[in-house]
């Protein structure tokens, strides 16, 4: 059972330890800066840290002793723009897409070589390191895909890498998920992708592009490691589920109280059980009738129950973002922090939720390790 | 030599101690006081080595103009001031 994880906020890094029964938090970093997200790399015990500073610009920490203390690496950077290079237009906004880092918003492992790191980023480029974040690569492949021209942004203005799975079979084999831009698949390692959001639907475009892949808005992608056949995704548009490697997928709708949210997990360890976050959708994104609650199939999403031990059910206005719900190598225990600052975790699959915080600063991210 | 100010809200994040550098534009300043200390290029610059948009610089009293190529053209004693915008924050 996991005893330790990372909670990236808006104003800091926070690290909880167990002991014995208690939680506490057992490092603060970073105090006043955003954290917008983080890995451990299990291989060599490396913790990453994005920040995000509003004047300075995104860097990247890296820290080898279990958090204690952290170095500043490389930030992935793009290449100097060539001077013939082709201004991709947002086909909706008519803005340009920037040439420039904006954010990080995702980071992975790259398992086929010891500290070998993906990172997904604003406004859209996939980056790889090979040596613990010494140097970063644009993926070239991705960047000058001919689908960029198609995405657009999402929750920010332009558009960005938010999921990045790799597959536990083949890790040539990876699957990028983009707001707004679909889920972009390859199986080379990078050196080509395809568009992989056939069955997704957006109800936010009009009805002859709803069915567009390259238009499509996954708000988080994840992948069960056990059965990575089966993937899910919570999406603006509602729930979506592929089984057969993300060549299709399902809607599934009609959940209640709502399909809108940002955030999925799904357990490692049984494809069928996955736990969503609900709102109202889409302008407004605050918990139906001020009630928090989980929502938890057990069976591939033809039933859902609605979780409600321990979370708070009334005038409660917390969100999970897409990166703020997390499960452990088990299945059992999962660890949930909100835009206002709760932070819950549960034991038991979410049949009970524990509260350890209703005052963090808003939060981003959470990571057991 | 022009006189190079960093905002004190940097310091908390690197060391940037003021610096008298040679350079007749502005990307010469910068070029030099980078050579000198390389981990403040990327605090002040983008990518693309342009003026971060929520960083603001000042020659004496006046904003710099050209914050793409950084050509403002600088005087020897003049004071330059890297601040952070009001914005960003």
């Amino acid at each position: 059972m996991a005893d330790k994880f990372m909670v990236g906020t808006r104003k800091g890094l926070f690290i909880y330890q167990k002991n014995d029964d208690s939680w506490q938090i057992s490092q603060t970093v970073f105090l006043g800066e955003q954290v917008p997200i983080v890995l451990f790399d299990p291989r060599d015990k490396s913790m990453y840290a994005a920040l995000s500073h509003g004047h300075f610009g995104n860097k990247l920490h890296r820290s080898t002793d279990l958090g204690k203390s952290w170095q500043e690496i490389t930030v992935p950077a793009y290449p100097p723009k060539p001077e013939d290079a082709e201004a991709i237009i947002c086909p909706v906004r008519q803005i340009e897409i920037p040439w420039n880092l904006e954010m990080i918003w995702s980071l992975a492992i790259d398992p086929r070589n010891e500290g070998a790191l993906w990172c997904g980023t604003i406004p859209g480029g996939l980056f790889h390191s090979p040596d613990h974040g010494q140097t970063w690569n644009l993926v070239e492949s991705l960047w000058n895909h001919e689908s960029r021209k198609k995405w657009v942004g999402g929750g920010y203005d332009f558009p960005g890498i938010h999921s990045i799975c790799v597959d536990p079979r083949d890790a040539n084999c990876i699957r990028v998920g983009i707001s707004c831009g679909g889920v972009m698949m390859t199986t080379d390692g990078g050196k080509s992708w395809q568009q992989a959001a056939h069955g997704m639907r957006a109800a936010y475009l009009p009805p002859e592009m709803a069915n567009i892949p390259d238009g499509q808005d996954p708000h988080i992608i994840v992948q069960c490691q056990s059965q990575p056949d089966c993937l899910w995704s919570q999406h603006h548009n509602g729930i979506f589920k592929s089984t057969d490697g993300s060549k299709s997928w399902q809607e599934i709708e009609d959940v209640k109280p709502s399909v809108f949210g940002f955030v999925v997990a799904v357990d490692p360890n049984d494809p069928n059980t996955a736990w969503f976050v609900p709102a109202i959708k889409d302008e407004l994104r605050i918990p139906v009738d001020g009630k928090f609650v989980v929502t938890r199939t057990k069976d591939g999403g033809k039933s859902f129950e609605i979780l409600t031990d321990g979370l708070p059910q009334e005038h409660a206005y917390d969100i999970i973002y897409r990166h703020s719900l997390d499960v452990d190598d088990s299945g059992n225990n999962l660890i949930m922090g909100s835009t206002t600052g709760s932070l819950w975790y549960t034991t038991n699959q979410g049949d009970s939720w524990q509260t350890l915080s209703t005052n963090l600063p808003p939060i981003f991210c959470v990571k057991y390790f | 030599m022009a006189i190079v100010t960093f905002t004190e809200n940097i310091q908390r994040l690197i060391e940037c101690p003021p610096m008298s550098v040679d350079g007749q534009s502005l990307h010469d300043v910068l070029e030099n006081v980078f050579n000198n200390n390389p981990n403040a290029r990327s605090y002040i610059l983008d990518d693309q080595g342009q003026v971060r948009k929520h960083i603001n610089i000042f020659i004496n009293d006046q904003a710099a103009k050209d914050r793409k190529t950084l050509t403002d053209k600088i005087q020897s004693e003049d004071n330059i001031y890297i601040m952070q915008a009001l914005s960003g924050g």
